[in-house]
C-alpha cells in the first residue's frame, strides 16, 4: 500500500492476553471496538466481561513510538441466564460493543449479548470527600450528642479509580439472538437486531422499544432468509440498513413508515452461475456490514469476501475484495469442520481509503482502495518484537509453492481473525486472534 | 453416482449438526439452522435428481412388473417444512432410517430433519 512516501508499512506495537497455548473458552475476544476519538478500546469476549483499555499520552521523546494502550477499566458486563420458559441457557458473551458519543467526563458504552442490551457508564474517580459531620472515617455513624461543629467535607487527591456502573437494561425485546447494535447520530436512539426483527430505543427508556422491523413469517415453514447485522447511517438519523442470509442489503427511510419492512433499496449482485454449489446460500450470507465514514458507502462482508457498495447504486457493488478465495475449493472440508459458518467483521479506516479484515492462520487482510493494492499480514507471537515490522505473507493456491509461502492445507482453520478494528483517525489497528489483542501501527518514517 | 454418494455423506454430516446444534449453549441458532436445512435441501434435490438419472438409466433394464412401480416425483414429495407435532426428539425415531443402499435413505432423513428445523422456533 502506497501512502506519502511511499509503501504503508505495519509494525507490531502490543499484545494483549495469556500466552498459554490452552485457551479458556471465556477468554475468546467477541468483540473489539475503538471510541471515536480511538482514546479508548473496548473488548468483549465469551465470558460476559469488558476490557478498556486506554491510550496513554503521547510520549514526545520518542515521536516514532506511539502511545500504548493499556487496562483501563474491567467488569462484567453479562452473566449467564437461564429462561425458564424456553428451558434456554443465554449465553453471557458479548455480541457487539458500541460506543456514544462523549458528552461529558464520563464515557458511555452499550454492551450486548443474546437478549439483553446495558448501557454502561465509565467514570473517573481521582478525589475523594474527608470530614463529614455526621459519620466517622470509616463510615460508621457518630453519635449526634457528641456533634458540637458543622464543617464542610473537602475533597483531597485520591489514587485514580474507574468505575463501570450499568446505567439502563433494555431486556425482553428480542426473541431471537441478537446480532447487531447501532446508535444512531442523533444520540438519542440506537437500534438492535436480531435473527427476524430490529428495534428502535430510546437511550433514556428501557421499558419500551418500537419494532421497525419484522421479516418474520406468518408461517415460520416459510422461512427462507434472516436478518444478519444492521447499522445506523453515520449522518442520517432516518436511515439505517441490514444485511442478510441471502446475501442482500435494504435500506430502509423511517420517515417512510412506521413499520421499515419495505425497504427504500435492495442491493444485490446476481449469483455467478459457475460458482454454484451446495455452500452457495451459506457464503453467500453476509456476516457484517458497515458504512462508511463519510456516508457514501457500504461494505459488506460475505464468506469469502468483501464488496464496497455505492449507496447510489443497487444493482452491484462497486468494488469487490477477494479475501480468500483459494478456500472456494475447501468448502466441503470447511462446512464439516463447522469453519463455513464462522462471521467475520470488517471495518474502514479513518478516511474510507482502506479496508480490513480478517482470515484463517491469524491471518489479515488490508485493502487500500485508492492505488488497489492489498496485503496480508499475519498475527503471531513470533513476530511481535517492538516495532517489528511485518512481513507479508503469501498463501500458495496451487502448483508450486515459492520459499515463503505456505499452502492452503497447511493453513490453522482454528487460529481466525474474526474481529478488527481501525483507529478513528490514526493509523493504528487492532485484531483479536482466538484470546489476543494484537495492535499494530504504520511505521512511521 | 460419485456426486449421489458426495451429497448423502453431506447430508449425514448436516443432519449430524442439526442435532448436535439442540445441545448448544444458548439454544439453537435460527441462522445456523437455516442455512443447514437450506444445504441439507439442496443435497436432497441433487440426491432426488441423481436417483431420478438412476431409475432413468435402470429402466430399460427393468423388468415389466417392476417398471410399474410409481416414482416418487418432485412435486409429490413431502414439502421441506410439515407441522410437527413433537418438539422433541423420541425413542423410535431411528425407525425412519432406511438401508444405506437406498437412495431414499438420505431423502427420508432429510425431510424428517427438514421438518423439524425451522417450525421448532
Amino acid at each position: 500500500m502506497a501512502g506519502p512516501g511511499g509503501d504503508m508499512q505495519w509494525c507490531f506495537s502490543q499484545v494483549k492476553g495469556a500466552i498459554d497455548d490452552d485457551v479458556a473458552e471465556a477468554d475468546i475476544i467477541s468483540t473489539v471496538e475503538f471510541n471515536h476519538t480511538g482514546e479508548l478500546l473496548a473488548t468483549g469476549d465469551k465470558g460476559g466481561r469488558v476490557v478498556i483499555f486506554q491510550q496513554e499520552i503521547e510520549n514526545k521523546n520518542h515521536p516514532q513510538f506511539r502511545s500504548e494502550y493499556n487496562v483501563y477499566s474491567t467488569f462484567q458486563s453479562h452473566e449467564p441466564e437461564f429462561d425458564y420458559l424456553k428451558s434456554l441457557e443465554i449465553e453471557e458473551k458479548i455480541n457487539k460493543i458500541r460506543w456514544l458519543p462523549q458528552k461529558n467526563a464520563a464515557q458511555f458504552l452499550l454492551s450486548t449479548n443474546d437478549k439483553t442490551i446495558k448501557l454502561w457508564k465509565i467514570s473517573e474517580r481521582d478525589k475523594r470527600p474527608e470530614g463529614y459531620n455526621l459519620k466517622e472515617e470509616d463510615g460508621r455513624y457518630k453519635d449526634p450528642n457528641t456533634i458540637t461543629s458543622l464543617r464542610v467535607p473537602v475533597l483531597i487527591p485520591m489514587d485514580l479509580m474507574v468505575e463501570a456502573s450499568p446505567r439502563r437494561v433494555f431486556a425482553n425485546a428480542h426473541t431471537y439472538h441478537i446480532n447487531s447494535i447501532s446508535v444512531n447520530s442523533d444520540n438519542e436512539t440506537y437500534l438492535s437486531a436480531d435473527d427476524l426483527r430490529i428495534n428502535l430505543w430510546h437511550l433514556e427508556i428501557t421499558d419500551r422499544s418500537f419494532n421497525i422491523v419484522d421479516i418474520k413469517p406468518a408461517n415460520m415453514e416459510e422461512l427462507t432468509e434472516v436478518i444478519t447485522a444492521a447499522e445506523f447511517h453515520p449522518h442520517q438519523c432516518n436511515t439505517f440498513v441490514y444485511s442478510s442470509s441471502k446475501g442482500t442489503i435494504r435500506l430502509c427511510d423511517m420517515r417512510v413508515s412506521a413499520l421499515c419492512d419495505k425497504h427504500s433499496k435492495l442491493f444485490e449482485e446476481p449469483e455467478d452461475p459457475s460458482n454454484r454449489s451446495f455452500f452457495s446460500e451459506i457464503i453467500s450470507s453476509i456476516s457484517d456490514v458497515k458504512f462508511s465514514h463519510n456516508g457514501r458507502y457500504m461494505m459488506t462482508r460475505d464468506y469469502l469476501s468483501m464488496k464496497i457498495w455505492d449507496l447510489n447504486m443497487e444493482n452491484r457493488p462497486v468494488e469487490t475484495y477477494q479475501v480468500h478465495e483459494y478456500l472456494r475449493s475447501k468448502l466441503c472440508s470447511l462446512y464439516e469442520n463447522d469453519c463455513i459458518f464462522d462471521k467475520f467483521e470488517c471495518c474502514w479506516n479513518g478516511n474510507d481509503s482502506v479496508v480490513m479484515t480478517g482470515s484463517y492462520n491469524n491471518f489479515f487482510r488490508i485493502f487500500d482502495r485508492g492505488h488497489r493494492r492489498d496485503v496480508t499480514l499475519e498475527a503471531s507471537r513470533e513476530n511481535s518484537k517492538p516495532m517489528q515490522v511485518l512481513k507479508p505473507r503469501k498463501v500458495c493456491a496451487g502448483g508450486k509453492r515459492k520459499k515463503d509461502e505456505i499452502s492452503v492445507d497447511s493453513l490453522d482453520f482454528n487460529k481466525k481473525i474474526l474481529h478488527t478494528a481501525w483507529h478513528p483517525q490514526d493509523n493504528i489497528i487492532t485484531v483479536a486472534t482466538t484470546n489476543n489483542l494484537y495492535i499494530f501501527q504504520d511505521k512511521v518514517n | 453416482m460419485e456426486v449421489n454418494a458426495e451429497a448423502r455423506r453431506i447430508l449425514a454430516v448436516s443432519i449430524s449438526k442439526l442435532y448436535a446444534s439442540r445441545s448448544q449453549r444458548g439454544g439453537l441458532r435460527l441462522h445456523r439452522s437455516l442455512l443447514l436445512s437450506l444445504v441439507m435441501r439442496s443435497e436432497s434435490d441433487s440426491d432426488e435428481e441423481g436417483c431420478d438419472n438412476e431409475i432413468t438409466e435402470d429402466k430399460e433394464n427393468l423388468s415389466p412388473a417392476r417398471q410399474s412401480r410409481k416414482r416418487r416425483g418432485k412435486a409429490s414429495v413431502a414439502p421441506d417444512f410439515l407441522p410437527i407435532k413433537r418438539a422433541r426428539l423420541e425413542s423410535g425415531e431411528d425407525r425412519y432410517a432406511a438401508p444405506l443402499s437406498s437412495c431414499r435413505a438420505g431423502e427420508s432423513l432429510a425431510a424428517l430433519s427438514l421438518n423439524r428445523v425451522i417450525p421448532a422456533f
